[in-house]
């Protein structure tokens, strides 16, 4: 079975359990295993813009550190804002050496330098580049026949243009995973459109009313549920739909599912690995179609 | 005198004192009292918080001066009190989970990994890394880590986050202690035997007895090896 190093983040640790559980279950599934990278720190969730920054690099290099020490050269992660930040942060720190030599002077209680080696793709990625869409089509048990899928890529997968794991303007590798399980990618213009990301704080209208758009779109094309690959998005998209409900008494609102929740289910997996008790919006209805 | 005697600086003003000193006795040698700053002298109650510096180097070290030896070419001042904020809560309100900590200290989200905390700590606690439990929701990992901690306020002190890493440390242990550390199965029966009033006829008869007859009772008890 193949391995690599991965690093889960805060988040999966905590409230996207279901993202963690389910995705660890489907690499499994897949032989393509993901080994907990022993240390991890938090990466800080928003990448520093500020060019004389490095403070807030450090706990990337220490990821990177961690990663070299174990022998690899590359990790990966499930959730978009830690991919987001470690690539981009990690880029950054790979592609200048005097930001590095900073770094590394300043964590002078740690045995090793960071050489500037390690990289980090996303889980998707793997799935495309690694495992391969045919070989999963193979794999699947249960195909999510007469579903219709949303892909949902949101920002963080997309952009900035250096850290895209697919055309940022026109991607398909949700839509290709889709299509693997068996489902229906629908058309989806708003697919990367943001969510609202961490204005969900501070101005929940404003998400608000983005979800309502997002969603919109996604049912006026017929879909049965949205996919995401972000925590964050998946707040906002799904428990969101209860202030969206507020605001819009007509709203109808929809399941929100992190792709690996739909990959394990097509997988033939037990759906317990879901941990679907943690999505806001009831996935029952959705599981019990795909079983008949 | 056979002690050889060093050279320090106590704010700035050279001394010279007895190597064999701690820094908290050579303070005092030197003609300060110490009235906050210092407390049980052996290395427990974290009171006596210090920096220094060693002449030609530009580091500034941290530790405890009741454990801490003079040495020659110190440069010393000692901490009388670390004003650190601290949340207070009701325990029995509290739930064992990473909110609790978002909520009473959300500035523990602001690590950035610096790990300047832990290489201040007098007790060579791997403070970075409880700091890092927690903010992912570890309060086991957490509370297993600071375990050793004597609240001496340095780590605050260094933080560039300004997390006060020791009220957060306690926080975990005490939601640990509470809510999630297993329960000893033989203690709670204990306790039901002695509600239920096992003991409580030996107790009486003992409360019976003379001075006399309880001083024999006392000499002639079992001894364990
Ligand atoms: S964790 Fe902080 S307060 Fe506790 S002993 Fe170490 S430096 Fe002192
Ligand atoms: S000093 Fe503060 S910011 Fe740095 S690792 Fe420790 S807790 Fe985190
Ligand atoms: S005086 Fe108590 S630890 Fe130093």
């Amino acid at each position: 079975m193949k391995e690599i190093i991965y690093y889960p983040g805060c988040t999966l640790k905590n409230t996207a359990k279901n993202f963690e559980d389910s995705a660890i279950a489907c690499s499994e599934a897949l032989d393509f295993k993901l080994h907990e990278l022993k240390d991890w720190y938090c990466c800080g969730t928003v990448y520093s813009l500020t060019s004389d920054d490095l403070m807030h690099h450090i706990a990337t290099v220490r990821n990177l550190l961690r990663v070299q020490e174990e022998g690899q050269e590359r990790f990966t992660t499930l959730c978009s804002m830690c991919y987001n930040t470690l690539k981009r942060s990690s880029k950054r720190i790979n592609e200048n050496e005097n930001d590095r030599e900073t770094l590394n002077s300043f964590m002078d209680e740690e045995e090793n330098n960071y050489e500037g080696k390690v990289d980090i793709i996303h889980y998707l990625q793997i799935l495309r580049d690694e495992i391969g869409f045919d070989i999963i089509k193979e794999k699947v048990k249960r195909p999510l026949k007469n579903l219709k899928l949303a892909p949902y890529y949101g920002c963080l997968l997309l952009r900035p243009n250096e850290v895209a794991i697919d055309d940022p303007d026109s991607p398909s590798i949700l839509e290709d995973l889709i299509t693997a399980m068996g489902a229906e990618a629908v058309y989806f213009p708003f697919k990367n459109e943001c969510c609202g990301a961490y204005e969900t704080v501070a101005e929940v209208d404003l998400v608000v009313e983005r979800a309502h758009n997002i969603i919109g779109n996604a049912k006026r094309n017929g879909a049965d549920a949205i996919l995401v690959s972000c925590p964050l998005c998946a707040f906002n998209l799904d428990n969101r739909q209860k202030e969206v409900l507020e605001k819009y008494p007509d709203f109808e609102g929809i399941p929100v599912l992190y792709f690996t929740q739909a990959l394990a289910l097509a997988l033939g997996l037990d759906p317990d690995v879901c941990r679907f008790d943690l999505n806001y919006q009831p996935v029952e209805d959705l599981v019990r179609g795909i079983e008949q | 005198m056979d002690e050889e005697m060093v050279r320090i600086y106590i704010m700035g003003k050279e001394y010279k004192v007895p190597g064999n000193l701690t820094i908290l006795t050579a303070l005092e040698y030197a003609g300060y009292q110490i009235i906050r700053g210092a407390g049980c002298r052996e290395g427990f109650c974290g009171a006596c918080a210090t920096v220094y510096r060693m002449k030609d180097d530009y580091k500034l070290k941290a530790d405890l001066a009741c454990q801490t030896k003079v040495e020659d070419g110190m440069y010393l001042a000692q901490l009388p009190f670390v004003p650190a904020q601290k949340s207070i809560y009701d325990i029995n309100k509290l739930k064992p989970e990473v909110g609790t900590f978002q909520e009473l200290y959300p500035e523990n989200f602001k690590c950035v990994s610096c790990n300047t905390c832990t290489k201040a700590c007098p007790q060579d606690i791997e403070v970075m890394d409880y700091v890092q439990a927690i903010v992912r929701g570890d309060i086991k990992k957490a509370a297993n880590i600071s375990f050793d901690c004597i609240m001496c306020g340095l780590c605050a002190l260094r933080c560039p986050a300004e997390i006060v890493q020791y009220n957060v440390g306690i926080l975990a242990r005490r939601l640990y202690g509470k809510y999630l550390a297993p329960r000893a199965k033989h203690t709670r029966k204990r306790i039901e035997e002695l509600e239920k009033g096992m003991w409580e006829d030996e107790v009486n008869k003992l409360m019976k007895l003379s001075k006399k007859a309880l001083k024999e009772k006392y000499k002639s008890r079992d001894k364990e090896a």
